[in-house]
């Protein structure tokens, strides 16, 4: 704790501790270093009916324990893995995210106001919704060192990443007891 | 046309328009919250690293829209956009930028691969000359936006009250300080234009009429005291503009719609 009263930012190393998590709380700041997973629309309907397909919650690619970032990024540029990388709106992918929570997943990153079955899911799960600044892809896409191609290449931007970042900056969204950064405004 | 499509789509996807970026910086000085002063703070370094490294200032580089405004002195063919698609597939492809159609909204949502096709209109103007309308718009301020059909008896009070139930409930998925487009009038298909019209006009250029540039100052200020603030953190300053076109309309009608525009409103008008 700083001397007026502000919570020092977090830096936070991934794939993210459960413990750590618990500690956290709506409207802290920290950074993210280490691997993201990219997924938005396109890519969490392939994903759910890959689930569906095998008839089991068991998350694939590696996913368990780790954090998508709602994110499609943009071509190589000016020597990056991405010219631009940035959050897109997170309630668009609250259809899916309880059931990739219950089934592993720590964490989701976005932008807006997620569903109360999210919030839910974040407290049933001790998992957390981070925010991060929408329209500010060319600063986080100098906090990204490399990218891999995991699956769905065909949907392009909305292809499954592996994305290497070093202190990439977020917001509490919801914490693990619920709580929204929203709710703070 | 198609090379001055070309050259609007590539400025626009890496300098951010100068009044949004005044507007920022302007923001950035009045918040005392940390955290949209942290996020405001990102955001005008945000336009100076796009800026200076040719990248694009947001991962959403949008759906286009082309509008050729022309004057009573000015003939075109009926072909004239035809261009407009190519210099889209080619800003896209050597900007780097993000290809975000797809091919149909419900039949065939495979990307189309080059981020056409574009949106495109011709407007007949009692202006003369010709003028090309480029906006660069994304999909989470879009989705924001709504169109209303309001009653007469709802006036400008049901007005002010629908902008701020929009902004409540939409605003942090749209990215702001937004800027925010108020098409009020026409009917129910023309009035969506008229908002999106309204963003075009810069934030340093006043409305020609006195009683619109009046109801924008007590929309905006009515968002801003909403207290939601930069990326929607808290703070000051939800908006940094609002833009609002009227038009005549049917003695039922109170036609209204709200395009949503985010902090990086890429657009801007160029004279031909």
């Amino acid at each position: 704790m700083q001397a007026d009263g502000k919570r020092e930012t977090v830096q936070l190393s991934l794939p993210l501790d459960r413990e750590q998590l618990r500690e956290l709380r709506a409207g802290d700041a920290c950074t993210l270093t280490g691997a993201l997973y990219t997924l938005r629309d396109a890519g969490h309907m392939r994903l759910l009916a890959e689930m569906d397909g095998r008839g089991c919650d068991e998350l694939p690619y590696g996913l368990c324990g780790q954090a998508i970032f709602y994110a499609g990024p943009t071509p190589s540029a000016a020597g990056r893995p991405f010219g631009a990388i940035g959050p897109t709106t997170a309630s668009r992918m609250d259809f899916a995210a309880p059931r990739l929570h219950d089934a592993g997943i720590a964490a989701t990153i976005g932008k807006g106001v997620r569903s109360e079955a999210v919030r839910q899911a974040c407290m049933r799960n001790a998992s957390v919704y981070f925010v991060t600044v929408g329209g500010a892809a060319a600063y986080l896409a100098k906090c990204v060192t490399a990218e891999e191609t995991l699956a769905y290449d065909d949907l392009g931007t909305e292809a499954l990443r592996r994305v290497e970042v070093k202190d990439f900056p977020v917001f509490v969204g919801i914490d693990t007891l619920g709580n929204d950064v929203y709710d703070l405004a | 046309m198609e090379s001055a499509v070309e050259a609007a789509l590539l400025e626009l996807a890496f300098d951010l328009p100068a009044d949004i970026e005044k507007g920022l910086r302007a923001a950035l000085e009045r918040e005392a919250n940390p955290r949209a002063a942290e996020a405001l703070r990102l955001l005008v370094e945000n336009a100076r690293i796009a800026r200076e490294d040719r990248v694009a200032i947001c991962q959403d580089t949008g759906s286009v829209w082309v509008c050729l405004e022309i004057g009573p002195d000015v003939m075109v063919q009926g072909d004239v956009l035809d261009g407009v698609n190519a210099a889209v597939a080619r800003a896209y492809d050597v900007g780097r930028l993000r290809k975000s159609l797809v091919r149909d909204a419900l039949f065939d949502r495979a990307n189309t691969g080059d981020n056409t096709p574009a949106f495109s209109e011709i407007h007949t103007s009692p202006r003369e000359g010709a003028r090309l309308h480029v906006m660069c718009k994304g999909g989470g301020s879009d989705n924001a936006s709504r169109v209303l059909m309001l009653t007469p008896s709802a006036g400008k009070q049901g007005i002010v009250d629908a902008v701020l139930t929009c902004v409540r409930e939409k605003a942090a998925n749209a990215c702001p300080p937004l800027v925010i487009g108020v098409g009020i009038g026409a009917t129910f298909d023309k009035v969506a234009g008229l908002a999106k019209m309204a963003l075009m006009r810069p934030l340093d250029v006043p409305a020609e009429d006195e009683r619109t540039a009046a109801f924008e100052e007590e929309l905006l200020r009515a968002v801003n005291e909403t207290g939601i603030g930069a990326a929607a953190l808290g703070g000051v300053t939800t908006a940094l503009g609002v833009r609002v076109k009227t038009a005549p309309c049917h003695i039922a009608a109170l036609p209204l719609a709200i395009n949503m525009g985010c902090s990086a409103m890429r657009r801007k008008t160029y004279e031909l």
